[in-house]
Parts: structure tokens; C-alpha cells; sequence
């Protein structure tokens, strides 16, 4: 039985730096490397690729990833843990099988954990309840495009056992990714609540990678953080007695101490004695930290109970489009000027007949994202954002066609206009009894 | 005084609502928080992106406190027209309120 575990973070959204997850793989001397990459809706527009073309569907940066760290994961014995598998994991898996042979490590064995995808299942429940708007599950069927269950640490376990050197999962919660190699490799009981709390608050404290050494942090004169653009990403150990402790590889930028710790412990947090997973319900109100080390700090006191009766389920469906329109105005009365076009673009956008189900101006650099402030100085350049949100691709397209014309057709000096329309994915969530998701795990040739 | 010179905050999506964390420099900065950093003076603060309503959590073990500010982010990150899809720049706007000074008050030294 092994005394303790090492896992490195690897990536902490879709489209992070690999670099640090390099520098891991190579110096970190972990056991695991988890790369958490599926936010809410990223599953639902890879849904989408993989409806175009079923070869994709995975995340697109998977076999940059792969080949990163590849050479660094085989001659330090890491094995790799990952959602990158998004609405494809059977052809991520393949991938990185290939990327494997052609970089002459030829019989890596990847396993991929499958039963996320929900979407045959919900279709028989229609009358389930939609936790964000009370609506019912049938009234976005239509729209669908994807659905799927969070698995826990004991789909990965399974995924785990088999011996496989990569693991691809779809839906899984971001902690599980970090909790399962640390209960398989202390051999530690899935039943064990004071394990469960040990790996899922370390999970919690990895998930977003470089959001506990330093960045989403730096403020400088108040919080500086060195060496930014050389982040080291964490890596978590923890041993047969349930010691926590988050570190990250010396000479690496960034900073790890107890107020980097105390602000990611709290993220995306609502009430810190009941945050869900699908593993346990962990209470981290009595959590604190003690430094251990320069860039080291020990994670006390987190505690879990049992897991709930039922998995949530992202329901991802389309929801029409958005689009818009900006441009800019500097010097004298330059609010002035972007206010008037702010107006005239809403009076010719009424005037061809285009309606919205939400439709804002507003200033770049006076309230676009704190919204009007009571006291407000004028800034010496603003820019003019125009937004609008219909169900027809044209009425969206307009926006930022109607903002261009203001270079010739507007105000004076007008400046710099751009315009992006967008597929818009809306996300909500159901409960599911968790008999109704079966969770498996495929290896071998995976063709 | 200002907020921004007793703590720090992180902010975090989930679904139409946002969790801003304050975290107190020091537990003397902290001790006054838990005074005058009440829910009622957070949701004057957002009055106008929110009816709210807003919750506080205390960890007085890591001096910090979590704030969950319901409706803060339209219909969630999906359909936000806003362009702080995620709202996360919501923390500086906690940093921004305004607090009586710290001698005045009864947990100052």
C-alpha cells in the first residue's frame, strides 16, 4: 500500500496553457496528471461538432495536450486522467492511442469511462423539473442538444483498475478527476467519509488548476504575484493519514499560501457546509490552513457525509442567438457622441423591423460591467456595445452591420467597429434518480 | 474606509447567481467586517444588477466570508447578454463599498 499520492493539475479549463502540465509531467514527480477542460456548455457545442462531423466532439486541444506531455508522463510512470473526451471520449481515446504510436510509444493503453450521456434516458421523464426556472424538462426536448449526468470518483475508479495509462472521461464532476486516483492509489474505501473529504477538498482546491498559485489573484501594490507568465500550475499530496497539503514545483512562477488557498477554496461555492458532488456532500466550514513550507500550505479540517440520492444532469439546448456591434469615440464629448449612437442604432434597427427578446446599449469604460453607477467620471475614450438576442440568425446579424454603417452614416469620429454573432447554448439542470445512470468503462483497441 | 483595505474577494458563477468571497487581511479586519459587511450593505452595493435577495456565510477559521448574490448574472452564463458573462468582475464592486473606519469601532485596538 502506497504512503501517499501526488496529483498535478493539469489544465483548469478547455482552452488553458499546457506548459505548466509539461513542467509537472517532467519535474513534479506526481503519480497522477488530471486535466479538468468541460465547463457547463462546452459539452453542448461539442455535442454540436460531433452532430457535423463524428470523428470530433473532443476537446480540440487534446492532441497538443497529449503530445506535451507525453515523453514526460512515460519516463516518470504518470498516468493521466482527463475530461477532454467532452461528447467523443471513445474517439479522444483512439487519438491519443495514435498520438502515442506516432511519437514511438507504441502500446499505451487508454480506457474511457462512458454513461454521461443521458440523453435517451430524459426523453423517457419528460416530467422532470428544471432546477433553474421550475419549467419542465419537455418543454426545451426540442431544442436539445445535449444531456448529460455528472459521474463521480467511482466511474473513474473502475476506469482506474484496469490498468490503464490514460483515462478519457465525458461528464464527470471536475473533483472526481482529482479524487478517484487518490482513493485508488492510498487503496482507500469509496465508503470512507474521512477520505472522501481529504481527496475532494483537495480536488476542489486543484480544479482550476492556477487559480490556487496565483492567477484570477494578482492585484499589484496589493496582492502581487511573480512570475505570471511562467505560472506553475498545483499539485496536491496526500497521505495514509488523510495530511492534505498543496504545493507546486520550486522555480515555477506564481505563489501558493493561505490567502490563495482561502479564495479558491471558495469558489463557485454557495453554502460552504453543503457543497454537492457526486461523491459526498462536503462541509468546509471548518477548513483552514497552516503554511508548511515556502509555496506549501496544509488543508485542515473538511468534512463529508453521504452522497445524494440523485446525479445532476446538464441539459445543454439551443437558444436562439446573439449578436453584436462596437465602435469607439474619443476626446471632447465623446459620451456624448457614443450615446447618440447608441440611439440611432436602436431607432434603424426598429425602423427594418427587427425585434429582440433582449436587446442593451451600453459604454465601454462607464458601465458595461458594473452597470450605471449613481457617480461616474468621464473617461477619456469609450466604446459604444450594442447586444441583441433573437431566435433568427438575420435580426442578430444586423446589429453589428448597423453599428459598421455609423463609421460614414453617424456621429463624428467614430472609430475601430467590430461585430461577432454567436450560437447561443443555454444550460440548465435536472435531478436524476441515480439508478437511472449506469456508468461503464470500455478499453482494448476502441475502434 | 475603503473595503478594498480589509480584504480580498474572488467572484464565482452558478447558473443566474454569484458567490463573491471576502477574505480579511488580518482577524482585526475580519472581527470588523462581521460587523458592518451585512447583507443589507452588500445588496445596496448591487442594487442596481439585482433584486438579489443575498445570503452571507461566515468561515471564521480562514477570516473570511461568502456571499451568495442570487439573480446577479441575467439568465446565467448562457443567455447573459452582459459582457461579464461570468460576472467575474463583480468582486471589484464588493472592493468599492464603503465601511466606517476601523478605530470606530468596538472590535478596534
Amino acid at each position: 500500500m502506497a504512503d501517499k499520492v501526488r496529483i498535478g493539475s493539469g489544465a483548469g479549463y478547455a482552452g488553458d496553457r499546457w506548459e505548466p502540465a509539461v513542467e509537472l509531467a517532467e519535474k513534479g514527480e506526481i503519480d497522477f496528471l488530471a486535466f479538468e477542460c468541460l465547463a457547463e456548455r462546452t459539452i453542448a457545442r461539442e455535442n454540436l461538432a460531433r452532430i457535423r462531423d463524428p470523428g470530433k466532439g473532443y476537446n480540440p486541444l487534446l492532441p497538443d495536450r497529449i503530445r506535451a506531455v507525453r515523453p514526460g508522463c512515460m519516463k516518470h510512470g504518470v498516468r493521466v486522467i482527463t475530461n477532454m473526451g467532452a461528447a467523443n471520449p471513445v474517439k479522444a481515446a483512439r487519438r491519443v492511442c495514435e498520438i502515442a504510436n506516432e511519437l514511438g510509444f507504441s502500446g499505451l493503453r487508454a480506457a474511457v469511462v462512458l454513461g454521461d450521456d443521458v440523453r435517451n434516458v430524459v426523453v423517457g421523464t419528460p416530467e422532470l423539473e428544471l432546477i433553474e426556472t421550475g419549467m419542465h424538462l419537455e418543454e426545451i426536448l426540442p431544442k436539445m442538444a445535449s444531456v448529460n449526468a455528472y459521474l463521480g470518483a467511482d466511474a473513474i475508479l473502475a476506469a482506474l483498475h484496469t490498468g490503464a495509462e490514460v483515462i478519457i472521461t465525458g461528464r464527470v464532476s471536475d473533483l472526481s478527476l482529482f479524487l478517484a486516483p487518490i482513493l485508488y492509489h492510498l487503496n482507500w474505501s469509496y465508503n470512507d467519509y474521512a477520505g472522501l473529504a481529504c481527496g475532494t477538498v483537495a480536488g476542489h482546491l486543484l480544479e482550476c488548476a492556477g487559480q490556487v498559485t496565483g492567477r484570477y489573484f494578482a492585484d499589484p501594490g496589493r496582492k502581487d504575484v511573480s512570475g505570471l507568465a511562467r505560472l506553475g500550475f498545483p499539485f496536491a499530496d496526500v497521505d495514509q493519514k488523510g495530511v492534505v497539503e498543496i504545493g507546486k514545483v520550486k522555480g515555477s512562477g506564481g505563489r501558493i499560501d493561505e490567502r490563495t488557498c482561502a479564495e479558491q477554496l471558495l469558489y463557485e461555492v454557495h453554502d460552504p457546509s453543503c457543497y454537492i458532488t457526486p461523491d459526498c456532500v462536503l462541509d468546509v466550514t471548518d477548513v483552514h490552513f497552516e503554511t508548511t513550507g515556502q509555496n506549501r500550505v496544509r488543508v485542515v479540517g473538511a468534512r463529508a457525509r453521504a452522497r445524494t440520492e440523485t446525479h445532476k444532469v446538464s441539459v445543454g439546448y439551443h437558444d436562439g442567438y446573439i449578436g453584436m456591434g462596437e465602435i469607439s469615440y474619443a476626446g471632447i464629448n465623446s459620451v456624448a457622441r457614443a450615446r447618440l449612437a447608441g440611439e440611432v442604432v436602436a431607432d434603424r434597427l426598429k425602423m427594418c423591423g427587427f425585434v429582440y427578446e433582449d436587446f442593451r446599449t451600453e459604454l465601454i469604460g462607464m458601465e458595461s460591467l458594473h452597470g450605471k453607477m449613481e457617480t461616474q467620471l468621464e473617461p477619456y475614450e469609450v466604446r459604444l456595445r450594442v447586444a441583441g438576442r433573437s431566435a433568427f440568425r438575420r435580426s442578430v446579424v444586423a446589429i453589428g452591420l448597423e453599428v459598421e454603417t455609423l463609421y460614414t452614416n453617424g456621429l463624428a469620429g467614430g472609430a475601430g467597429a467590430t461585430q461577432v454573432v454567436r450560437d447561443l447554448f443555454a444550460v440548465q439542470s435536472v435531478l436524476l434518480p441515480r439508478q437511472l445512470v449506469n456508468p461503464s468503462v470500455r478499453v482494448g483497441q476502441l475502434t | 474606509m475603503l473595503f478594498y483595505d480589509l480584504a480580498h474577494t474572488r467572484a464565482g458563477d452558478k447558473g443566474s447567481s454569484v458567490n463573491i468571497s471576502v477574505v480579511a487581511y488580518d482577524h482585526k479586519r475580519y472581527d470588523h467586517l462581521a460587523c458592518y459587511l451585512i447583507s443589507e450593505t452588500v445588496m445596496e452595493q448591487f442594487k442596481h444588477i439585482t433584486d438579489g435577495p443575498t445570503t452571507r456565510y461566515d468561515l471564521p477559521k480562514i477570516k473570511a466570508f461568502n456571499f451568495v448574490i442570487l439573480g446577479a448574472l441575467g439568465g446565467g452564463v448562457t443567455t447573459n447578454m452582459s459582457m461579464d458573462l461570468h460576472g467575474k468582475s463583480l468582486s471589484s464592486l464588493m472592493l468599492a463599498i464603503e465601511i466606517p473606519d476601523i478605530t470606530n469601532n468596538q472590535f478596534g485596538a
